[in-house]
């Protein structure tokens, strides 16, 4: 995963609430058995003119060249709500998102954006529209905790390993396999305790 | 900090028995007893695994099931009505067999929607902890499990090393008091909650339910509560296991058996809030005020009761001006208009949160004899193989098909559109799913959820229907 300490680039405004991931990514363009080819689909029911077509609704804000490098998208409360389908990150990350600042994620939306080295950012939704209405180079620093957007800056919380992982693009696998043999013994003891958790091959 | 004797909560004790360590940053490695997959999203997380060079753990708590793009008609095979869908299949399928876990594949007669699957086979049981690339792995917590719902990359971390690092999510205790009304479901109650918490209501908690009509309700029924716990935004919902859990779960194939069940028993019984546990945040709800709901825009949050209007404005309360427009516009609805008697094009009966046996039997029982009216199209779709060969060992199919309905091969189906088989742009649809969000069931479609009673009763009227005047009148 590529690190990511800090970002500057243009945000695109997307400010409806509820932007649930049948939105950010309709089913119907989930062809592949992988979490590649993804992005033409991002946002496809709003993007397109047509259900499966690709021609661009000029309306839609992506289409707008003004935004065409987007690299943070702004949203609306409770961005990635719905299904728990993972090819929204995938999309949005295939797409060159690499933040997404919002005033509240669904949980899951945002745990899979941490795992895929995009930047779940809470502000509050005043800020969210000053910096839309800003509408100019935003900075995601990672380091200090912080949006910038020319003199203006907002701070927002993160958690400590989520943090870490977006910062060292670690892979939480391998983090935690390096506790295999204790995992091993919890798992021995526990199957004293409770023999029915552990199904026979 | 808190000494043995402090009451704990149900969660609580779950998340206790499972942490295996205490990471940086507030996180638990929590063990995970129970990993589900389905062909959407578990394909990809087992050949991704297999790609890193990894392998699964502990391949015999791992079961995968096929059930969001297979198709539901009838002489079903591995091509499917959506387009690419055929290669999710066979992928999920290799990888299962190489990975070396159970699947339920599709002519396997244990095949059908992973929620309905897991319990119907005695692979979720009380105190585990079960997780599913599925935001409706809620569901699962009504036996007293910690169930949720998890990313693709997730799923690869519990494969690899049967834990996840996740941080310990609030305690929310909804206590519904009282007793249901005759005529009304787990899923009238289920959308009252939504209605009245909104969709973001239970972000980041896990919510208890609790109380004398929870205690009511069969296990089924409870499956139905739980389900819609991920439209509250909860990380789960758990209801404490009881007589009427383990009777559900004795003897099913997953379940232990002699000793070790009567050990397992003796456990689960613990598995319950102290008196005095602390939540962060608790709800009381009155069943004895709940009716048959149904909603009117296109979040869950937009349910109402069968009677009443469509709000204004002023009284959702929740939505911005220009989300409840746009939800208004999309339903094409007005302020003010009644919802019962509003003509719909199409009936759905399906999906995990409505499809199991009982579900059926209640609908079965306001159809039978009666005809769908002119020009609806109304479908069913049994959960499971096993629940449609029961439905159909006691005459339930043909109670639909008489009346009108199509009786399809279990599986998620029209409860999304995953791109073959939809509902038409516009239409007007009443459904026993789960979310009614924009396109959900087709390009344009307009969902109205519902209880599979109220989608039966508005299915013969063409136009939605409280089940209950339709029983007064016959």
């Amino acid at each position: 995963m590529t690190p990511l300490v800090r970002l500057t680039a243009i945000a695109a405004p997307l400010l409806r609430e509820n932007i649930d991931t049948d939105a950010i990514i309709p089913s119907r363009e989930m062809t592949s058995v992988s979490k590649t080819g993804l992005s033409d689909g991002l946002f496809a029911g709003w993007r397109y003119t047509a259900v499966g077509g690709r021609e661009p609704n000029p309306d839609f804000v992506l289409n707008q060249p003004r935004y065409r490098d987007a690299q943070i998208l702004l949203a609306g409360p409770n961005f990635g709500c719905g299904s728990s389908r993972e090819h929204a990150v995938w999309a949005l990350a295939e797409y060159g998102f690499r933040a997404i600042i919002a005033p509240s994620f669904n949980p899951i939306f945002q745990g899979n954006c941490i795992r895929n080295g995009v930047a779940p950012v809470v502000l509050p939704p005043e800020a969210i529209a000053r910096i839309a209405a800003l509408d100019t180079d935003v900075t995601v620093d990672l380091a200090t905790l912080h949006v910038l957007v020319g003199a203006a800056s907002w701070p927002f919380a993160l958690g400590d390993e989520p943090r870490e992982m977006l910062m060292e693009g670690l892979d939480a696998i391998e983090l935690t396999l390096k506790r295999r043999g204790e995992i091993e013994a919890f798992r021995a003891a526990d199957a004293g305790r409770r023999p029915w958790v552990y199904l026979p091959a | 900090m808190t000494s043995p004797a402090s009451p704990l909560t149900l969660a609580e004790k779950l998340w206790r028995a499972h942490s295996v360590a205490q990471l940086d940053g507030g996180t638990d490695l929590l063990l995970i007893d129970r990993i589900l997959l389905h062909e959407r999203t578990g394909g990809v997380a087992l050949k991704s695994l297999a790609n890193a060079g990894r392998s699964v753990m502990a391949p015999q708590q791992v079961f995968a099931t096929m059930d969001h793009i297979v198709d539901t008609l009838p002489g079903r095979s591995d091509k499917t009505l959506m387009p690419t869908g055929t290669a999710f299949l066979t992928a999920t399928r290799e990888a299962a067999h190489a990975a070396g876990i159970t699947l339920f594949d599709l002519h396997d007669p244990r095949q059908g929607i992973v929620h309905v699957v897991s319990p119907e086979q005695g692979i979720v049981l009380p105190g585990l902890t079960l997780v599913c690339p599925d935001s409706h792995t809620c569901t699962q917590g009504a036996f007293g499990a910690l169930a949720w719902g998890i990313g693709s990359t997730e799923a690869e971390h519990a494969l690899a090393t049967m834990t996840l690092r996740v941080a310990r999510p609030h305690d929310m205790r909804i206590r519904v008091d009282n007793r249901l009304s005759p005529g009304v479901t787990a899923k009238d109650l289920a959308l009252h909650i939504v209605s009245a918490l909104g969709s973001a209501g239970a972000k980041g908690h896990v919510v208890e339910f609790a109380g004398s009509a929870v205690e009511a309700l069969d296990m089924e029924a409870r499956m139905t509560l739980c389900n819609l716990a991920t439209e509250l935004a909860a990380f789960g919902a758990v209801i404490a296991p009881d007589d009427t859990t383990f009777a559900y779960l004795k003897g099913r194939t997953y379940a232990p058996l002699g000793a070790v069940w009567e050990q397992a028993v003796a456990l689960w019984c613990t598995l319950r809030s102290d008196d005095g546990a602390v939540f962060a945040v608790e709800h009381v709800i009155d069943a004895a005020a709940v009716t048959p709901m149904v909603t009117w825009g296109t979040s869950p949050q937009h349910a109402v009761p069968l009677g009443a209007c469509v709000p204004n404005f002023a009284t959702t309360g929740r939505d911005s001006r220009d989300a409840y427009d746009r939800a208004l516009s999309y339903m094409a609805l007005e302020a003010g208009t009644p919802l019962a008697d509003l003509a719909i094009d199409a009936a759905f009966i399906g999906s995990c949160t409505n499809s199991r046996i009982s579900d059926l039997r209640r609908a079965a029982a306001i159809l039978k004899g009666r005809k769908v009216a002119p020009g609806i199209r109304a479908i069913c779709v049994p959960g499971s193989t096993q629940v449609k060969l029961a439905a159909e060992a006691e005459g339930l199919d043909r109670i639909f098909t008489d009346a009108g309905f199509e009786w399809r091969e279990s599986g998620c189906s029209m409860c999304f559109f995953a791109g073959g088989e939809s509902f038409g742009p516009q239409d007007r649809v009443v459904s026993s799913t789960n979310r009614n969000f924009e396109s959900r069931q087709g390009p344009n479609t307009r969902t109205h959820l519902a209880s599979p009673e109220t989608v039966a009763a508005s299915a013969l009227a063409g136009r939605i229907t409280d089940p209950r005047m339709l029983e007064t009148i016959a």
